[in-house]
């Protein structure tokens, strides 16, 4: 058990605690704030947190990535669930090839899919563009104001979804086949046997993929970072990461910086974790009975 | 076994949160530690952060004439990420370079973090003559102390595509108004054309304007920092370009992008409000239109007139982390003021050396790209005398930051009241980050 501790303590505990630290601080200056000596670290008690929250900012950086978490959550769960369950049917063939090539998106960095979305999604550069223009078709420019939102959803959900589908289908691949004789000989057909059999037992690990989604929904940073400096569209405060990252990298204020996150990870917390005691009635009821 | 393993974990657990309390404590980094001893015979070393092309080989004829003082060049990316490593280096207590090249707008940034040192006293006396009063002004910042050397000027000029400007039958603008006209005939030749673009990317580039019109974002009163980027002087730039922009004869998407590259390579943005170092942005990213640009003053705000504002430019400045101040104070000395330093700069780095004793003799052929202009650095050492002072401020990147999303919104919606609106609230978030910080404000 002590290496275990060890580890935690200083890789986990340590690192929290000095976060709650920083976000309790706060740097004074005395006039200029120019030469050494002008500054100094003082106790901030929690006006750090207040900032955050009282922020404008933040807060519709908050309803944004909720809305964002609304489009991709579903969207790739759904198309996640739809592969691994044609995946598992029974006609299926070149399956192993099937699912290397659903899964290969995962395999690439957000960073590098980002760029490769940004370069389809420019106007100037992008094929698509060209393509329509060619046949005299204006398409609609993803990165506008109203759109932006889904085009960030897009390059999660490609990148997302093979990893779900294979979370999902190693559960589906996990179902004695005697249920599936039993199914046929009551005379139910594939999408019967999907609908009552395959989705209500592989339940848990839908709800596992949700919460999953939901943690990495709030943590979104990587697509939109690389795609705001091609767009008017995409503020430095579009995600809570982002704004996090803007106030202690490119605004050099870490004590602020800590205070939202503390405030990020501790809403991720009560998220994924009431959304578990909301599901487990339902989703664990076998068990409990 | 047992035991003992547990007491030196609570003597590690105990010193690494000792530790923590006392980088925590202290973060000004400023406080005046002396250089470190060396014995004579001893060599040494100093590690320089720094982007300019090439600045390695810059280096190397400093190190073979200079055998006791070694440098070696650590390449960065560009101006803010440095920035951003060194000021966390300060805060962390070690990791800093001896010295880093500083873009101007991040010297007081940088000096309020406590990440500079003051090098008045390591310098010769005559370091100063080389320099214009403007350029000299920006690494004292008004003060007495001096926290860099400068290394590059950087005067804003009007670069332009000469074919197509020479086939609509377009006169050079000399004013803002025919620059207007300009643009507007080129837009409506082609639809797809545009003299330039307002980019939301780079508050750089607007400061530049701005200070043209005789804007100065900050401003020292005493004791006191003003914020004056809402001022008259800037409002009339962000509503002629908000005027632009609405009319749709100026193009409102981010300079940088690989669209805004291929339109430069295509011939759709053809021309580009820039500072001196563009011909090596232009030749990086629109290779084909080589030998089609020419370059000529900005345009005026009143006919007539010769004042041009300034985009980048940096300087060598000593980190307060060095351990030999005086040696790194030396070399960046030499590096900007000498005349092999210079050459060297312009010749090897192709920066615009903000010396102007040697700068001369050091650059009497055009760039590469701009071949066909043999009178380039004639035209930029005339445009250099004539930059508006500006005085940029300890919170440079939180307005820079401000900038990126109140303009990039504004270009967004086209309008031009959106602009002014634009400024307004970096004015706003300038303001209360400065109060917030505790420094004195007017």
């Amino acid at each position: 058990m002590l290496p275990a501790v060890v580890l935690y303590v200083f890789s986990i505990a340590v690192p929290i605690g000095y976060t709650a630290f920083l976000s309790l601080r706060t740097v004074k200056v005395q006039g200029l704030g120019l030469g050494p000596g002008s500054r100094t670290e003082v106790w901030a008690g929690l006006s750090n947190y207040g900032g955050t929250l009282s922020d404008a900012d933040f807060l519709s950086s908050v309803l944004r990535v909720l809305g964002y978490g609304l489009v991709v959550i579903p969207v790739m769960l759904g198309l996640a669930l739809l592969f691994a369950l044609l995946l598992d049917s029974v006609r299926v063939r070149a399956r192993r090839f099937a699912r290397l090539v659903i899964f290969m998106p995962y395999a690439v960095p957000a960073v590098i899919s980002s760029l490769l979305w940004g370069f389809l999604y420019l106007p100037a550069v992008s094929p698509f563009t060209y393509a329509a223009d060619q046949v005299g078709v204006t398409l609609p420019q993803p990165m506008a104001p109203g759109l932006v939102l889904f085009a960030i959803a897009n390059i999660a959900v490609w990148g997302g979804v093979g990893f779900n589908m294979i979370v999902l289908y190693t559960a589906l691949r996990s179902i004695p086949s005697e249920l599936y004789e039993a199914a046929r000989i009551d005379g139910c057909n594939e999408l019967q046997i999907a609908w009552r059999i395959k989705i209500p037992v592989i339940l848990p690990s839908l709800i596992m993929t949700s919460v999953f989604g939901m943690i990495t929904t709030l943590q979104v940073f990587a697509e939109p970072t690389v795609l705001r400096p091609l767009t008017n569209n995409i503020s430095t405060s579009w995600s809570p990461l982002m704004m996090i990252y803007r106030d202690a990298f490119t605004r050099n204020d870490i004590y602020s910086a800590s205070a939202t996150s503390v405030v990020l990870a501790v809403a991720t917390f009560l998220l994924s974790f009431g959304f578990l005691r909301l599901v487990q009635n339902r989703a664990f009821a076998q068990e409990n009975r | 076994m047992r035991r003992t393993l547990r007491g030196s974990l609570v003597a590690l657990s105990v010193s690494a949160l000792f530790l923590t309390a006392c980088s925590g404590g202290s973060s000004d980094g400023a406080s005046g530690s002396q250089d470190e001893a060396t014995k004579p015979g001893e060599k040494v070393e100093l590690n320089f952060w720094a982007w300019a092309p090439e600045m390695d080989k810059t280096v190397e004829v400093w190190n073979e004439s200079h055998p006791d003082i070694h440098v070696t060049v650590n390449k960065q990316d560009g101006g803010d990420p440095a920035v951003t490593k060194l000021l966390t280096a300060t805060k962390a207590g070690s990791g800093a370079p001896d010295l880093m090249q500083a873009e101007y707008q991040a010297l007081p940034t940088m000096v309020a973090a406590g990440a500079l040192a003051d090098i008045k006293g390591e310098l010769s006396g005559e370091a100063q003559g080389h320099f214009s009063d403007g350029v000299w002004n920006a690494v004292t910042l008004g003060t007495d102390a001096v926290y860099a050397v400068p290394q590059d000027a950087a005067p804003l000029m009007f670069f332009y595509r000469s074919d197509v400007f020479d086939k609509l039958k377009i006169k050079v603008p000399t004013t803002w108004d025919e620059y207007a006209q300009a643009a507007r005939t080129i837009h409506q030749d082609d639809k797809k054309k545009y003299l330039g673009t307002f980019s939301s990317n780079d508050a750089g580039l607007f400061a530049g304007l701005t200070q043209q019109n005789g804007a100065s974002w900050w401003g020292i009163d005493g004791d006191a920092w003003s914020v004056n980027i809402d001022s008259d002087a800037s409002r009339k730039v962000a509503q002629y370009w908000g005027g632009l922009v609405e009319e749709g004869v100026i193009d409102n998407t981010p300079m940088y992008t690989p669209g805004w590259n291929s339109a430069l390579n295509k011939g759709t943005q053809v021309g580009w409000v820039s500072a001196v170092w563009a011909p090596g942005v232009l030749a990086g990213n629109a290779a084909d239109t080589k030998g089609k640009w020419k370059v000529a003053p900005m345009p005026q705000w009143t006919a007539g007139a010769n004042v041009s504002g300034s985009w980048g430019g940096s300087s060598t400045a000593v980190t307060s982390q060095s351990k030999h101040k005086a040696a790194a104070a030396q070399f960046a000395e030499w590096l900007n003021t000498s005349a092999d330093g210079v050459k060297a700069l312009a010749t090897i780095s192709n920066v615009y050396p903000a010396d102007q004793t040697n700068s001369a003799a050091a650059l009497s052929e055009p760039p590469a790209f701009f071949e066909n202009q043999p009178d380039f650095y004639e035209v930029a050492a005339k445009i250099a005398g004539t930059t508006a002072p500006f005085t940029y401020g300890p919170n440079t990147n939180v307005a820079y930051s401000a900038f990126n999303d109140a303009f990039g919104k504004a270009a967004q919606s086209k309008s031009a009241a959106a602009f002014t609106q634009a400024l307004t609230s970096m004015q706003t978030q300038t303001v209360e980050d400065l109060k917030s910080s505790g420094f004195t404000t007017k």
